[in-house]
């Protein structure tokens, strides 16, 4: 071969890329712009709904009790406990159990059967809301009231069927009346709270048994080689290491019970009303909304999109924590 | 001594069979609700859910909100999917670092979880209440809303999968494209998302999974329709909508249907999940 | 040896030293407040193998990444000095990276073929510089194939995907995709690190064959291979150019004794 002559590049070539690349880089910041375009859109949008809501009951909205359309008074208090209740008591039965689980599938469970564990747990979490929501309502919401409820008023609660309170009742203040109950029925806070719970263990155990095993392996053998067991390993380095994370895939969980709708909607039985019991009726926001919006006009309506504004700025700061504690970990691993 | 070993043996298999015992739980309530599904959903199981309307009550089937769920899921998937995948490119090769990259990173994952209902209002907002009044005053709820609706869902899905999968390219492949002058939307465009495809197309079908079942956000947007149609710009009813429907429904018979409704979802939203996990499997062996 | 008698024959009409192809001159490079490369100066001659040896971190393969400005890519890297390329600074700005990219091609030292067929791994610089007929390509992409020896071995799978290719393949097939675009120097960053030694005794014959076009760079950690291919080395140490020759002077008699400790394997 002769020698190879050097290829000529027009310059227009040049700019022609540099305005292309120019181009380019211009759709795609316009497109990932659009994220935050949805998070703004979604605030002003609901904050813009409610303004005649907050206009009218001003902070007053955030206290009441009210929820009356034939007086037109709204308040969001009822609503608010019901989304704050609920998704209490799914954290509170979800994290001990996530806990385990995570537990079981990095230091416990033999390594092949890991894997499968792991995946149909991760399969829970695929299952679409509804579906928990109607388990709930025709399989748990039954059960719950045939089988658990009777026992919980009985020997927790202050009014059980032979007319004397129960001695937890009598001897620990409060408790009585979490568990007092005439309804019948099995929708309640509670129940909506173990079904959120269900929906929300894949999620929490997934994140947990991630950061799990982000601890260096040199660590936990060397817990291991000072005679450390298992259970100490977990408790002392491996939760320690990843606290900051495990906080982060909790409220990773909690933001998704909060916003939760079908899950919860079947389950709660749509009282508008208050009540200390865990075992009343209840109402979430977004199960408010979800009855109520497309038969609200006027105030009604915009007290619901002033719901909705709530939802999303607590939500937003529940899932803003949830993200800072997580990048802790992310950031110390070098990621 | 022999004492504080005991102790401390006992807590360690306490605290190992309590872990076990959690793990069965929850593998217990995933098989209960799974269980139940299938149960309900097989015995409700009928070739007229496929052929009949929801028109039909109790004698009717589920076809129109087929139809619905697939379009609206549809429109959904292909306004997400460009926007996504851009957006993702965006964030792993132009912002990598950078303030305004790393902003938005983070607030695609907290929009990975926002209240989906609230995603609803908003596209009712922006949709639904401009086309009613640009229609002087009949409401109108449309498929299209809805698809909108699920595309807000279905896009941090697809923005972070596509960050993510670009951000596994070794960067010896752009050095190798750059060397050659090749311009950086050449290099990007060609060869990086080609390289990352099947990563990204793991991503769409976990979007498309999400939002299969997603019902909250299409209440007040495709709103729900008795008859079939094929109109994105009509009221449109979906599978999760009229599930939502039926099982507030006195009737046993819509209990029934409701239950086949959910069958027919759930297996379509696992057998997602699966394809996209194998996938996803044969992408990682590959490399 | 010519060049000196020439001179002592003709000192009147003495051609001038034949100029260097590129031309390095007070070449510093600072990355996070690292001082990378110090104070390079070094004349690479036109058509011959240059090594560039030293241990791992001495700036070798930094050195090789701005003679193509590929360092630009990443942020907050600074290369201050010059380098000329027949006569031109490379490093202003105002020298068109794509100017500069078509002459100077690059050899990575993990093979990365793009994710698409063979053919059109080489056919996709080319297509970038220069319209051509379908029957001009395809007689280029034979052309570079040719010349990076791996033509006999895929002429027939063309339309395949490049990923499968071997090791020792795919990094041919790289250098056929450098080579296509006919730059005038090629830059090989430790082209054989990741291959078999059949595979490395592919490339070295092929780099041998290649000096005959192309002015070739090339760093390496193996020394015997720089002893074997080149015809110049120098050796880094901490970011300093501590020795520049023939590369027989320095495998035989080297000047300096960090050079010396080096080759011996005293250390690195």
């Amino acid at each position: 071969m002769s020698t190879i002559p050097a290829t000529d590049i027009p310059e227009q070539r040049a700019r022609h890329d540099a305005r292309h690349d120019r181009l380019f880089a211009g759709l795609l910041k316009a497109c990932a712009l659009i994220v935050l375009a949805a998070l703004l859109g979604a605030a002003f949008a609901t904050l813009w709904g409610g303004r005649e809501a907050f206009g009218t009951f001003g902070w007053h909205f955030l206290v009441s009790s009210a929820w009356d359309p034939s007086s037109q008074e709204y308040g969001a208090l009822v609503p608010v406990y019901g989304t704050l209740a609920t998704s209490f008591i799914a954290l509170l039965i979800a994290v001990p159990v996530s806990f385990g689980i995570a537990l079981y599938l990095s230091e416990v469970a033999p390594r092949w059967l890991r894997t499968p564990v792991a995946s149909a747990i991760e399969l829970l979490a695929g299952i679409p809301s509804i579906i928990y929501g109607m388990w709930g309502l025709f399989v748990f919401a039954p059960f719950f009231a045939e089988h658990i409820k009777p026992w919980l008023t009985n020997y927790l609660g202050n009014n059980p069927d032979d007319g004397t309170p129960s001695w937890v009742a009598t001897h620990v203040p409060f408790v009585g009346k979490l568990f007092a109950s005439d309804y019948p029925f099995g929708a309640s806070i509670l129940t909506a709270g173990i079904v959120l719970a269900i929906m929300i263990i894949p999620f929490i155990s997934s994140v947990m048994r991630e950061v799990f095993q982000t601890v260096p392996t040199r660590l936990k053998e060397s817990a291991y080689a000072l005679g450390s067991s298992t259970w100490e390993v977990s408790w002392d380095i491996v939760l320690p290491y990843t606290r900051s994370a495990v906080i982060g895939g909790i409220f990773l969980g909690l933001g998704r019970a909060l916003g939760e709708t079908m899950a919860v909607t079947f389950v709660l039985g749509n009282a508008m009303d208050l009540s200390a019991s865990l075992l009343d009726p209840g109402s979430s926001i977004a199960s408010t909304i979800a009855n109520q919006f497309s038969e609200a006009v006027g105030l009604q309506k915009s007290a619901l999109m002033a719901l909705a504004f709530l939802l999303f700025v607590v939500t937003f700061i529940v899932l803003l924590i949830a993200r800072l504690m997580l990048r802790r970990l992310a950031s110390r691993e070098g990621r | 001594m022999d004492l504080l070993y005991f102790r401390r043996r006992l807590t360690n298999a306490l605290a190992l069979v309590l872990s076990t015992l959690a793990t069965l739980v929850g593998l217990a309530f995933l098989a209960w609700i799974l269980w139940e599904t299938l149960r309900q959903g097989l015995a409700a199981l009928d070739l007229k859910l496929f052929t009949k309307i929801t028109a039909y009550g109790d004698q009717g089937g589920l076809a129109n909100a087929m139809v619905g769920s697939l379009i609206i899921n549809f429109v959904g998937i292909a306004i997400a999917t460009p926007i996504g995948v851009l957006a993702g490119t965006w964030l792993a090769e132009y912002a990598n670092r950078t303030r305004l990259g790393e902003t938005i990173r983070f607030l695609n994952d907290i929009l990975l979880s926002a209240p989906s209902i609230v995603m609803g209002l908003f596209v009712y907002t922006i949709i639904v209440l401009p086309s009613t009044a640009l229609t002087h005053g009949n409401t109108t709820f449309s498929g299209f809303a809805g698809g909108v609706a699920l595309a807000l869902i279905a896009l941090p899905v697809i923005v972070r999968t596509t960050d993510e999968m670009l951000r596994l390219v070794p960067p010896t492949l752009r050095e190798a494209a750059l060397s050659l002058g090749v311009p950086q939307w050449k290099l990007t465009s060609q060869i990086l998302l080609r390289a990352a495809r099947s990563g990204i197309v793991t991503g769409v079908l976990l979007a498309l999974a999400r939002i299969s079942g997603e019902t909250a956000p299409l209440l007040f947007t495709a709103f729900g329709n008795n008859f079939m149609t094929f109109n994105p710009l009509d009221k449109m009813s979906s599978l999760p909508q009229v599930i939502y429907q039926y099982a507030n429904d006195p009737g046993e018979t819509m209990h029934a249907l409701a239950w086949a409704g959910a069958f027919v979802v759930t297996l379509f939203v696992l057998l997602l999940s699966l394809a996209s996990r194998l996938l996803f499997a044969r992408k990682v062996s590959h490399d | 040896m010519t060049n000196a008698a020439a001179l002592a024959l003709a000192p009147s009409m003495a051609p001038p030293e034949a100029e260097p192809k590129l031309k390095v001159r007070d070449l510093n490079f600072h990355y996070d407040g690292f001082h990378a490369l110090k104070n390079i100066g070094m004349d690479i001659p036109e058509k011959q193998v240059t090594a560039i040896i030293g241990p791992s971190g001495c700036g070798k393969s930094t050195l090789l990444r701005i003679f193509n400005r590929i360092y630009a890519i990443y942020p907050k890297l600074k290369a201050t000095g010059s380098i000329e390329l027949d006569g031109e600074n490379i490093l202003d700005p105002r020298y068109s990276l794509n100017r500069l990219r078509s002459k100077v091609g690059m050899v990575f030292q993990k093979p990365v073929p793009f994710p698409m067929t063979i053919f059109e791994n080489v056919a996709y610089g080319i297509r970038h510089h220069e319209r051509l007929s379908k029957a001009e390509m395809e007689a280029r992409v034979e052309q570079a194939l040719r010349g990076g020896a791996l033509w006999d071995e895929v002429k027939d799978k063309l339309k395949q995907n490049a990923l499968g290719l071997s090791g020792g393949q795919q990094q041919r097939l790289c250098i056929a995709r450098a080579i296509a675009l006919k730059p005038e120097v090629l830059l090989l960053d430790e082209p054989t690190s990741a291959l078999d030694p059949i595979a490395t005794g592919r490339i070295e014959q092929l780099i041998e064959e290649l000096k005959s076009q192309f002015t070739i760079v090339i760093v390496t950690h193996n020394m015997q291979q720089a002893a074997r291919v080149s015809d110049r080395t120098a050796f880094m140490y901490l970011g300093e150019l501590v020795e520049y020759d023939e590369t027989e002077k320095i495998f035989t008699k080297p000047g300096k004794k960090q050079t010396e400790d080096y080759i011996t394997g005293r250390f690195g």
